[in-house]
């Protein structure tokens, strides 16, 4: 029970008839970085939306480190939406600013050595910055914040090769045996040998939940040639 | 530079012969300390756990061990690094003379092959 960071019961959500989960039972233990794969529309956002809050489960429940979701599972998650959501009017030190306000666990030098290895300049207005430049920053934003649980949902999609090494760099070397990480993504090749587990999702069922070197030691494949396999059309 | 892994089999597995032919390639020289988990994670761009995992076998295997909280550190058992190295390299071998077999060469031919390509790759390195 003590080494559980996230946990779901008989958790289901509807989008009107459309059922995006499907009564699944999970439990995520700490200190692992876990990838939660699936093709489009398995409902791998879904999941993640439920655990910050921003839906509500049509049935059952989720606990992060102990609690229902709300300010003390926001406290200890640090979260990277699909999609970004910061005021394009600001410059990339207001938002760095703007976390250190917002969170506690939230540390600025991190931040800004990171925005320095990749060369962002702290002063540009975020309007100003590439699609690519502007998720580096939204990442950099997650990652320098002490949290239990970090939830990336797709943080390598929009990014060049370059940028990815360093991200998946990024993410060794904040690494905190004590805290877990889960990268939902379908780009599996790119990441897969920083991944302790994963989680095959598929029509709002959980497939497996395995150690990737279980998978490859019982079927002979990669993450990746093994996904495929499974979700072929 | 990411360390590059077979498709087939457990990456710490792989981590463990890496580490393995530094060791007896003397890249590391007997009792030296290894980097910590995370920077050797780091280089390799591997999972911590998994490269905890490929340390914890070495030194069950001996080639590795642990000073309390000082580090980890490779073994100083000489004779130790060079069965560990002929292994590796009898492990090359019977793999090249299975290969040759299949393409139907005698023992004959494998040897003068062997011979004439040892000459020429050492004439290129020499310049």
């Amino acid at each position: 029970m003590d080494n559980i960071i996230w946990e779901c019961e008989k958790l289901s959500k509807r989008y009107g008839k459309k059922v995006a989960l499907d009564g699944i039972d999970l439990r995520l233990e700490k200190g692992k970085i876990i990838g939660l794969l699936g093709p489009n529309g398995s409902g791998k956002t879904t999941l993640i939306k439920l655990s910050n809050g921003l839906l509500a489960p049509s049935r059952g429940k989720i606990r992060i480190d102990g609690h229902n979701i709300g300010v003390e599972t926001k406290k200890v998650v640090s979260y990277l939406p699909e999609r970004t959501y910061l005021e394009d009017g600001l410059k990339v030190y207001q938002i760095v600013e703007l976390f250190q306000d917002f969170y506690e666990d939230f540390d600025a030098s991190v931040a800004y050595d990171m925005l320095k290895d990749l060369k962002i300049n702290p002063e540009l207005r975020l309007r100003t910055l590439s699609k690519g430049t502007k998720e580096k920053v939204q990442l950099i934003l997650v990652m320098s914040r002490r949290a239990k649980l970090y939830m990336l949902d797709e943080p390598i999609g929009g990014v060049d090769p370059a940028a990815r090494d360093y991200i998946l760099e990024t993410i060794i070397k904040n690494y905190n045996p004590e805290a877990s990480i889960v990268i939902s993504t379908h780009l599996i090749h790119d990441i897969e040998t920083i991944l302790e587990d994963v989680v095959f999702i598929q029509d709002g069922h959980i497939l497996l939940h395995k150690s990737v070197d279980e998978i490859r030691e019982e079927e002979g494949k990669s993450i990746d040639e093994y996904f495929r396999e499974v979700y072929r059309c | 530079m990411a360390w590059e892994f077979d498709n087939d089999r457990p990456i710490y597995a792989q981590i463990l012969e890496y580490i393995m032919v530094d060791i007896v390639s003397g890249k590391y020289n007997p009792g030296d300390k290894l980097p910590s988990v995370r920077e050797l994670a780091q280089t390799a761009a591997v999972n911590p756990n998994t490269m905890q995992k490929a340390l914890t076998e070495l030194e069950r295997m001996g080639m590795v061990h642990t000073e309390r909280t000082a580090g980890r550190y490779i073994t100083e058992d000489l004779e130790k690094i060079q069965r560990a190295r002929l292994n590796i390299a009898k492990k090359h071998a019977v793999v090249f003379i299975k290969k040759m077999k299949e393409l139907g060469y005698s023992k004959t031919e494998i040897n003068d092959l062997l011979q004439k390509h040892i000459e020429l790759w050492e004439a290129e390195v020499n310049g």
